[in-house]
């Protein structure tokens, strides 16, 4: 796993000095927010509703991220280098799939206090922790099935469109569960504190699932 | 090198499904008795969940052949995982088709969001349309038999997640006619399901035989082509989605 | 025999629901049938190419005996 860790870092510091993706990823997301104000026609929504606008915000911006994770290594080489290496391959995976899962973090940083001021009826500070507990689980299935949806569609000729193509319904279960599990947290009147278990347990379900499923095919997609 | 051959046998499974589908069709207008709910209507159950069932079958089936790729490396398997794949896909337009048909008759509305199975089906066909999609972007045949076979395990794993997910989502307003597992169920109509099940079943193994046994062919005619006359003479085969 | 079935046949409702029931086994029997025809489309192409290929083998092998009976004048 030090691989991974080396390929992170390397991820995390070319992020930080270009600054390419993070910052389109949070301007996206709160273009987005104005966007559901105009559309909805709201000034506050709640519940189920502010549940789903959330979760849609964040896909969306998500999407973007997903595209560019593996332009660099296609256009300068860095596939074939790391294939030549002697490490074990999957390293790769774990190490695109953590830094996409920080550049979500990074986003929900900004976008969800955004979402919070601009667009929610009710205080965002009682449902944050169960909010962040669920946003954790949503981006660990985005950070996963992006890494394995992008890393399809860099080798494809309409590269931009295949990775949402592929990735919008396969996330389909994750973000059902996302918008249910946040629903009763951002309630008006009464929000729980703590999400529905059912939901969390089902995106535990998908991340487990897709995860182990990635790491046993990741393989496959590297080979020249 | 032996070469497979997909028509033996394929007579004969045609026939054993003719025999099914037309048992199934006596048994369900001439013995089923009529739902109390739903009246004739409901005989659109036998053909609607059998290709629902069977298309998912189909794709889960594709995902385990595409295994069989990535184990082996032989064109063969990709093959006959596209096939299922495809063959999944056009049943599952036939069980999105009939279950419109169904919902408009039952509850006025050409679509309906409380039934999980149908809301379910419909996703796992918008991700697997985009199957062949994929494989026509991918120009080198190697890699897109090996995209494609990932794709395909990723998403026969995807079938059950997916139903569980919708399952758990969906609000039932409506009595479930559609439970296999339920208890509503009487004998008769239960063999009568059965019996469509497996009439359907019949009709995606002979159909994939077919298709198998076309594709077959026409890549051995190919292949003939360019033994017998060299690789400039022969016709240079059009871009497909297809494996060859 | 046909009178055996005409009491044995089940009263079809054709002017309410059956109308439904028939669409949906018509779609089922259209998309077999559809099938066939492209199948059919290929199985006549196929016969095509084969066609086309046994000309250009019979045409190949021609030139090459042609060669052959000038080789041996030789």
């Amino acid at each position: 796993m030090r691989t991974a860790l080396i390929l992170l870092r390397k991820d995390l510091r070319l992020e930080l000095r270009t600054l390419e993706t993070v910052p389109a990823m949070v301007l996206f997301a709160l273009v987005t927010i104005v966007i559901f104000h105009f559309g909805l026609n709201q000034n506050a929504i709640d519940g189920q509703l502010a549940a789903g606008v959330l979760t849609v915000t964040v896909l969306f911006a998500a999407m973007l991220g997903i595209n560019r994770l593996f332009v660099a290594e296609r256009e300068q080489g860095g596939f074939d280098a790391f294939l030549l290496a002697p490490v074990d391959r999957t390293a790769m995976l774990v190490a695109k799939a953590a830094a996409l899962f920080l550049f979500l973090a990074a986003l929900e940083v900004i976008a969800v206090p955004a979402f919070g001021l601009f667009l929610l009826g009710p205080s965002l500070g009682p449902p944050l922790p169960g909010l962040i507990l669920v946003l954790a689980l949503a981006d660990l299935g985005l950070a996963v099935i992006g890494t394995l949806v992008s890393a399809i569609a860099v080798h494809t000729r309409a590269r931009d469109l295949i990775g949402p193509m592929l990735g919008l319904p396969l996330l389909i279960p994750a973000l059902i569960a996302t918008a249910r599990a946040a629903g009763p947290l951002l309630a008006a009147g009464h929000p729980a504190s703590t999400p529905p278990t059912r939901w969390l347990e089902i995106l535990a379900l998908y991340d487990v699932v897709f995860a182990l499923l990635a790491y046993a095919v990741f393989d496959f997609l590297l080979e020249d | 090198m032996p070469s497979t051959t997909y028509g033996k046998g394929l007579r004969g499974l045609a026939l054993a499904t003719l025999i099914t589908m037309t048992a199934a069709l006596v048994l369900v207008f001439f013995y089923a008795p009529l739902d109390q709910t739903q009246g004739f209507v409901q005989k659109i159950f036998y053909v609607h969940v059998p290709l629902a069932i069977i298309s998912l079958v189909g794709f889960v089936f594709g995902g385990v052949l595409a295994i069989g790729y990535l184990r082996t490396g032989d064109r063969k398997w990709d093959m006959r995982s596209y096939v299922a794949i495809h063959m999944g896909l056009i049943f599952g337009i036939g069980g999105l088709i009939t279950g419109s048909i169904w919902a408009k008759a039952s509850w006025g509305h050409w679509w309906v969001w409380n039934e999980p199975t149908l809301v379910s089906f419909l996703i796992v066909l918008l991700l697997f349309a985009t199957y062949q999609p994929l494989r026509f972007s991918i120009e080198d045949p190697e890699r897109q038999s090996r995209y494609a076979s990932v794709f395909a395990i990723v998403g026969g794993a995807f079938v059950p997640l997916n139903y569980i997910a919708v399952q758990a989502a969906t609000a039932y307003v409506h009595p479930r006619v559609l439970t296999l597992t339920s208890a509503n169920l009487p004998p008769s109509m239960g063999l009568t399901f059965v019996v469509s099940l497996l009439a359907f079943a019949l009709l995606y193994v002979t159909l994939w035989k077919y298709e198998m046994a076309a594709k077959n062919a026409r890549s051995q005619v190919r292949r003939l082509r360019r033994t017998l006359l060299g690789d400039d003479l022969a016709r240079p085969a059009g871009r497909s989605a297809a494996p060859l | 025999m046909s009178a055996v079935l005409v009491f044995a046949a089940p009263e079809l409702p054709l002017g309410t629901s059956g109308k439904y029931v028939a669409a949906a086994y018509i779609v089922v029997l259209a998309l077999i049938l559809a099938y066939v025809a492209i199948m059919a489309v290929r199985a006549q192409r196929l016969e095509r190419d084969l066609d086309e290929l046994r000309r250009d083998v019979e045409a190949a092998r021609a030139a090459q005996d042609a060669n052959r009976e000038t080789e041996s004048v030789l």
